[in-house]
């Protein structure tokens, strides 16, 4: 029960491309046209009318996430989320989902650094039920200590399967902690074993009374409704539960670096070397202007799988060093972004060789930016993806709960395509230029371990 | 229902309150099963070098195309079938099929991007040796399936990838991608009018009939001791597999709701709840039907710590033994048939997701009233008949079972 931060990064970087409409589109594609609401207690609803089948996708965001943890209990925010299946003064321990199940529905939920989200897809006739179901654990949680032994034993075996039975993700995690020097986002959203192993009954009944209000959340609804009686529904359900008094959401931030960094792994389990870069970089909440959206462009020039320059000049060609590169921008989170870089040498590449190689790439951009031609190619291919999300209600909800939970807003997703038809090849280079820097970046090698 | 002045036959859903289309086209039966043996990883090859160029755009231009007009034209092979699968703005339409004409009709095979792929595959086959789920899936199959096609890695073999040219790729091409064997789904802004003579221009030119393919039962070789693949993990990673049902069994119906209720249900299986809510033992515990062409195949999975792989195997054995024995309860098989009539609309809520289902259904030789007839099939499934379909299939003394890690105290 969990999509956590290591996919999710990737999912959040999918959304933040995604991240809106068709209005690029010439076919005159309307936007999301999303209805927003407020209800007293403070509860924010998006309603998202989707009539193309008789469906809708219920979800509830909290905006907390594993940076909003108390020193000691790294886990507690995603261990929460699977203490929420448990019980309510209602309902049983294992009941939720057998109800929902019972009612022809699908639910599950996940956990990121920003945000925690619940969701179900369900036939519109049961949405009274599911948004019942939710406001009850949002204001009546009944853990039994039980439970809680039980649960953790399953969080400590998801990290087993997640991270430690996988290299890669050690190495991500190792990464990462080495990338931010003070914020907590240095801590992986499942947690630390050892802190996992003291996260008690009480830790998680704390973290729930201190996040888990109406005024901390927001209700997105995608799919065949219509957005009053949508509002009615969360006025029934929620409507009741008060409002409570929120401590300010300020991590510790960063101070200024100054120093590359390197990591380097070797695990005996690895049989194909692999290196990868973080850079810090602006979210789209923290960016100035269009720099969130420069760098979508960016990732999209530097990265592409087929049309990008570290493919075209790494992987395709008789001697190329690499047989795949990637690049990256996650954007979609309160304080600070990342842009990322990875590559597989072919065999017969050492790491050093591909790294520089990738260096070379990265050097020339900076000095020359980026061609009319590749600016044009990128928009193409990120405004089609934000037609593309409309396809699917659980990926427009989605959009919308991210950006709501990370500091970004309404109006924010639906002028994204504008925005991103916009930039110019003097912002990308500049954002380039800004973001690219050695000495705001972690380097890691992911190398087998020399058999003794 | 469309057909194309060719004779061509696609299903079509007409749904243009998106601007876009979604395509699913299956050669049925051209899978990487069709492969000869010193050839095993060709349908995979030629499935990535299809959109590698065609006609006068080379890998580049072709990936170009795609990006600047919002397409998406992407080959797969599984075991049993081929498929190309298309995504396009509705505006590119016309662009887009052309684009899927040209990788079917004229495609490149150039030297660099072949050189290329192999690469990738090679270095894909190293890493399939890191990843203990692949490890475990490759020696399940080649133990359950030895001397059939099926028992084969995926994407071959380093041996048999590095010997495959161009010739290879174009023979499997025109052999195996026939008229005869397409099945058809789109769904999008697109009327019947206007696919009928795309069908015609996309496959017109593909050969008319490919080799008669022998769909013949080849049930899994099962075994009573598991077999361990040592490494050193934290976590055991463990497959299993048992008897399953070809989607044309009688007891297809009976083996999806037995299936569901046992491991199929995610939090409400019996084995989420046995292994995972009861017991702590595991994050992850599921199982599934794989109804391939020519076995049914039953298969699960369980990771966990190393010193309860033993226990967590006792419980799922327990669970095969009690559902073989009792069945299920009425009131779980009536949630069980709620949950799959209430659910199976849910899937119907995108344009790509009905392509796929439109296929689906073309498949299992089902016809379009499938949507109103599979509620009825499902509840005329009953408790015996779950039970039933139980004992035929699941023997716990006979489960394949592949561990991949270093369990503690499997050995008796």
């Amino acid at each position: 029960m969990s999509i956590h931060a290591r996919m999710m990064s990737a999912l959040a970087a999918a959304a933040a491309v995604l991240a809106a409409v068709a209005l690029a589109s010439p076919a005159g594609a309307a936007s999301f046209d999303p209805k927003t609401f407020r209800l007293a207690s403070g509860l924010d609803i998006v309603v998202i009318e989707d009539h193309r089948a008789p469906v809708v996708h219920h979800m509830v965001w909290y905006r907390v996430g594993a940076a909003d943890e108390p020193p000691g209990k790294s886990g507690i925010a995603h261990f929460l989320e699977h203490l929420m299946f448990k019980g309510t003064k209602l309902i049983g321990p294992g009941e939720f989902s057998k109800i929902v199940a019972r009612n022809g529905g699908r639910d599950n939920a996940f956990t990121s650094q920003d945000y925690t989200g619940y969701f179900q897809t369900v036939a519109v006739d049961k949405l009274d039920l599911v948004m019942g179901m939710e406001a009850d654990r949002m204001a009546n949680l009944a853990i039994p200590p039980d439970e809680v032994e039980r649960e953790r034993e399953v969080i400590l075996e998801e990290r087993r399967s997640r991270t430690d039975n996988n290299p890669g993700a050690l190495l991500a995690e190792q990464m990462t902690a080495a990338l931010y020097l003070a914020h907590p986002y240095r801590i992986p959203v499942i947690g630390w074993m050892h802190e996992m192993q003291g996260l008690t009954h009480a830790d998680a009944v704390a973290f729930h009374q201190a996040h888990y209000a109406p005024n901390n959340a927001i209700l997105v609804v995608a799919g065949d409704v219509q957005p009053e009686a949508v509002r009615a529904l969360a006025e029934k359900h929620f409507g009741p539960i008060p409002a409570r008094e929120l401590k300010p959401r300020k991590r510790l931030q960063e101070p200024p670096h100054i120093a590359a960094r390197r990591v380097t792994l070797e695990d005996a389990r690895v049989k194909q070397s692999s290196l990868s870069r973080y850079y810090l970089a602006p979210s789209y909440s923290t960016a100035e202007g269009r720099e969130g959206h420069a760098l979508t462009v960016l990732a999209e020039i530097l990265g592409d799988g087929r049309t990008g320059r570290l493919h075209k000049a790494l992987v395709v060609g008789e001697r190329a060093p690499a047989v795949s590169v990637s690049a990256w921008y996650q954007g979609t989170a309160l304080d600070l972004g990342s842009f990322g870089i990875g590559g597989r040498p072919r065999n017969g590449t050492d790491l050093a060789a591909l790294e520089t190689a990738i260096d070379k790439v990265i050097a020339e951009l900076l000095e020359n930016g980026i061609t009319e031609e590749e600016l044009a190619r990128a928009k193409s291919g990120l405004l089609a993806g934000a037609v593309f999300a409309r396809d699917s209600i659980s990926t427009t909800a989605r959009i919308f709960g991210s950006a709501l939970t990370t500091g970004s807003t309404v109006e924010a997703v639906e002028v994204w395509p504008e925005r991103i038809e916009a930039v110019t090849a003097a912002e990308v280079l500049a954002a380039a230029r800004k973001v690219l820097d050695p000495r705001r970046s972690v380097t890691g090698y992911l190398l087998p371990k020399p058999t003794t | 229902m469309v057909k194309s002045p060719g004779g061509i036959e696609a299903w079509l859903v007409r749904e243009p309150s998106i601007p876009i289309i979604a395509m699913e086209v299956v050669w049925r039966d051209a899978g990487e099963k069709r492969a000869p043996a010193n050839q095993a990883g060709i349908g995979g090859l030629l499935a990535a070098m299809l959109d590698e160029g065609a006609g006068d755009l080379n890998s580049q231009a072709f990936a170009e195309r795609q990006q600047d007009n919002g397409i998406s034209v992407s080959f797969s092979a599984g075991r049993d079938h081929f498929s190309l699968s298309l995504r396009s703005l509705s505006r590119s339409a016309g662009t887009a099929f052309e684009l899927a004409e040209l990788a079917l009709t004229r495609p490149r095979f150039d030297d660099e991007a072949l050189e290329r792929l192999k690469r990738s595959i090679a270095t894909q086959l190293i890493r399939d040796q890191e990843q203990p789920g692949t490890i475990a899936s490759t020696t399940l199959y080649a133990t359950a399936f030895p001397s059939h096609p099926y028992g084969r890695p995926q994407r071959g073999t380093a041996e048999s990838v590095s010997a495959l040219g161009r010739e290879d790729l174009k023979a499997f091409l025109a052999n195996e991608l026939t008229r005869d064997r397409l099945v058809i789904g789109v769904v999008g802004d697109i009327t019947a009018e206007q696919l009928g003579p795309v069908l015609d221009r996309l496959f017109g030119s593909l050969k008319a009939k490919g080799d008669p393919v022998a769909v013949a039962e080849q049930p899994p070789a099962l075994r009573e001791r598991p077999i361990v693949v040592d490494r050193d993990l934290p976590q055991s990673v463990v497959q299993f597999m048992g008897h399953g049902v070809r989607r044309d069994d009688p007891d297809y119906y009976a083996a999806y709701v037995m299936n569901y209720i046992l491991g199929g249900g995610g939090f409400n299986s019996r084995l989420t709840v046995e292994v995972r809510e009861k017991r702590g033992l595991a994050y992850s515990v599921y199982s599934y039907l794989i109804p391939m062409r020519e076995s049914g195949i039953w298969q699960g999975g369980v990771a966990t710590r190393n010193d309860q792989v033993a226990e967590s195997l006792r419980v799922i054995r327990s669970e095969l033994d009690r559902m073989r024995k009792k069945g299920p309860g009425e009131k779980e098989l009536a949630e069980a048939k709620t949950f799959l009539n209430g659910s199976f609309p849910l899937q119907l809520s995108s344009n790509s997701a009905i392509a796929g289902t439109l296929v689906g259904m073309q498949l299992a030789d089902l016809g379009p009233d499938y949507i109103d007839e599979r509620p009825k099939l499902i509840n005329a499934v009953t408790a015996d008949d779950v039970r039933r379909v139980a004992e035929r299939l699941l023997d716990p003394s006979k489960l394949l079972v592949v561990v991949v890690g270093r369990p503690v105290g499997l050995g008796g």
